[in-house]
């Protein structure tokens, strides 16, 4: 704690740099999980080839899946790109198979309803299908993102910020406080923000928790 | 008006699930589809609306060809009621009834005041306007279901068996306010339902379907029931037709005085004596009590159905479920005019018979 207390600028600087490292692939892996996972919910065969998939992409490591990503899209290997990209395969991995649960579970009759009524297919797709997947939805948000703040530390492995650099100088330097500094620090982050996606979805849904 | 010329559906697995129909929906009726599973009649009513389009052959609603319609907007002008409701959970009721007028481009404020006034119509407490759908029991969800279907005053109604998923004291309360509605409304409803009870409840022509989609009969409730046009159809309208022959026919009963007391009362009680309450109410019977005694609560055996004037059917069974044998006769408020006896019913039928009213 004294470490976090007397290096609370740099404690600051990587706090912000895990952040980003972390929310910008759960954004762009959300947005991609989207439209792959709604395609998945309505199509068996779709979801026979991307399933299996996702599987696969997720038990690769990931300090292989960073450390040959430069390769594979031409990045120098000190571009935040590196993390980024395979943090999004990830997100993308664990959210298709959210996204297209929550989208099969929206009730038959309700959908063939908003059909009935007049809806056409984007607009359902926005007002009716989404809102009401949004909970299961939210749930697997959470592990991606949770997951996600837990691995960007790997990033430190290929040189980049985040609390993982306070992992590789503390242990390098034998600087025990630093690399509690970096454990704490994630903990807490990943605490804090599978709370605020909790809130968020109690906002979002407040008709999820109505009783009889 | 809805016309089905020669309409069939193939699926892709090549089970046809209607066959050829050739139908006539008059305007302002109640039309019931009615039949086994597998019979073609809800695929039938999805036809009307391009929920599924039919392989081949013409549907007409007011004498235009729906496949000629984008199907949105052919949807936003027919209203639709499907089993269990289909209510959106995450909006309100009020903003469920409001759909239909909100998807063509109302505004809110307008759309919510429409639909605040029938909630009104449906027989629902505006309050219910604020609640979520799951906060609601089944009756009160397909009540909202039926107000969302008619937002937008559409003149033609679908109802896919509305009323299945609900239990059967609500089931009849739910059938009882759609003829009323429809007294007032005057829509061309079509309604689907596998229970010929309903069908034949509700429908002023009923269609009943058999399986592979082809049409049995089409016909009044009560020419279902006295000439089933085959076995089929015999044996799908049941076994009690020629009971349920009864509540289509209205003939007069004679209604004979009965001997009343009223609750508190002291009384000298002899034979059978109905027991009525300070609104000359049924309660139930007083029998096998000597002399004078207080009439009360407890001593009272419990009645059958009662007879308010409506069929033969009505009036048979409420003799026929009375303890003493007469079937207590109510007017609309409730209170007792007299009692039937079951022989002057089947008199009475007879009667009708003879002279020529019950159809053959």
């Amino acid at each position: 704690m004294t470490w976090i207390l007397e290096n609370w600028e740099r404690f600051w600087e990587v706090t912000a740099v895990h952040l980003r490292l972390s929310v910008v692939p759960v954004l762009a892996g959300f947005a991609l999980a989207i439209p792959l996972g709604w395609w998945a919910s309505r199509s068996p065969k779709a979801r026979a080839v991307l399933f299996p998939l996702a599987n696969v992409l997720f038990t690769i490591p990931s300090i292989a899946l960073i450390v040959i990503t430069p390769v594979l899209i031409g990045v120098r290997i000190l571009d935040e790109i590196n993390v980024i990209v395979p943090l999004v395969v990830y997100t993308v991995a664990l959210m298709v198979r959210s996204v297209a649960d929550a989208l099969s579970a929206v009730p038959g009759h309700v959908t063939a309803a908003a059909t009935a009524m007049g809806y056409r297919p984007l607009r359902r797709f926005l007002t009716v299908d989404f809102p009401l997947a949004l909970p299961v939805t939210i749930a697997g948000l959470r592990v991606a993102t949770v997951s996600n703040i837990s691995m960007v530390s790997v990033g430190a492995l290929v040189g980049l910020g985040g609390y993982g650099q306070l992992f590789t100088e503390g242990y390098q330097t034998d600087h025990t406080e630093k690399v509690l500094a970096g454990l704490i620090g994630t903990v807490v982050l990943a605490v804090l923000a599978d709370g605020v996606l909790l809130l968020l979805g109690r906002v979002l849904t407040p008709w999820a928790r109505v009783g009889r | 008006m809805i016309e089905f010329r020669a309409v069939t559906k193939r699926f892709e697995d090549g089970t046809i699930a209607v066959d050829e129909l050739d139908l006539t929906v008059e305007a302002g009726t109640i039309t019931v589809f009615v039949g086994p599973s597998g019979c073609g009649k809800t695929t039938s009513l999805r036809m009307v609306n391009r929920m599924i389009d039919p392989t081949s052959g013409t549907i007409l609603v007011d004498g235009q060809d729906v496949s000629t319609v984008d199907p949105p907007t052919l949807r936003r002008g027919i209203g639709y009621v499907i089993q269990q409701a289909g209510l959106f959970p995450h909006r309100t009721v009020l903003d469920n009834v409001a759909t239909v007028p909100l998807l063509s481009g109302w505004d809110r404020r307008k759309a919510r005041t429409r639909a605040a006034e029938l909630l009104e119509i449906v027989g629902l407490d505006p309050a219910f306007g604020k609640r979520y759908p799951a906060q609601l029991s089944g009756g009160q969800q397909q009540r909202v279901g039926v107000a969302r279907a008619l937002a937008a005053d559409p003149p033609v109604l679908l109802m896919d068996e509305p009323f299945s998923a609900v239990d059967p004291v609500v089931r009849e309360d739910l059938q009882n306010e759609l003829l009323r509605l429809q007294a007032e409304l005057d829509k061309t409803i079509v309604f689907v339902t596998h229970d010929i009870d309903e069908a034949l409840k509700l429908g002023e022509l009923v269609a009943v379907f058999r399986k592979g989609g082809h049409l049995a009969q089409y016909a009044r409730p009560a020419e279902l029931l006295s000439a089933p046009a085959n076995d089929f159809v015999a044996s799908f309208v049941g076994r009690d037709r020629g009971y349920r022959t009864l509540t289509f026919l209205h003939a007069d009963v004679p209604v004979h005085p009965v001997t009343t007391a009223k609750l508190g009362e002291r009384t000298t009680v002899s034979d059978w004596t109905l027991v009525v309450d300070d609104e000359n109410r049924p309660r139930g019977w007083l029998s096998g009590v000597d002399g004078e005694v207080e009439v009360s609560e407890q001593d009272l055996i419990s009645g059958g159905s009662l007879y308010d004037g409506t069929s033969l059917r009505g009036a048979l069974d409420a003799a026929l479920s009375s303890p003493s044998a007469l079937g207590v006769v109510v007017d609309e408020a409730g209170a007792v005019t007299g009692v039937v006896k079951a022989g002057d019913v089947v008199e009475a039928l007879a009667k009708a018979r003879a002279a020529g009213e019950v159809p053959r």
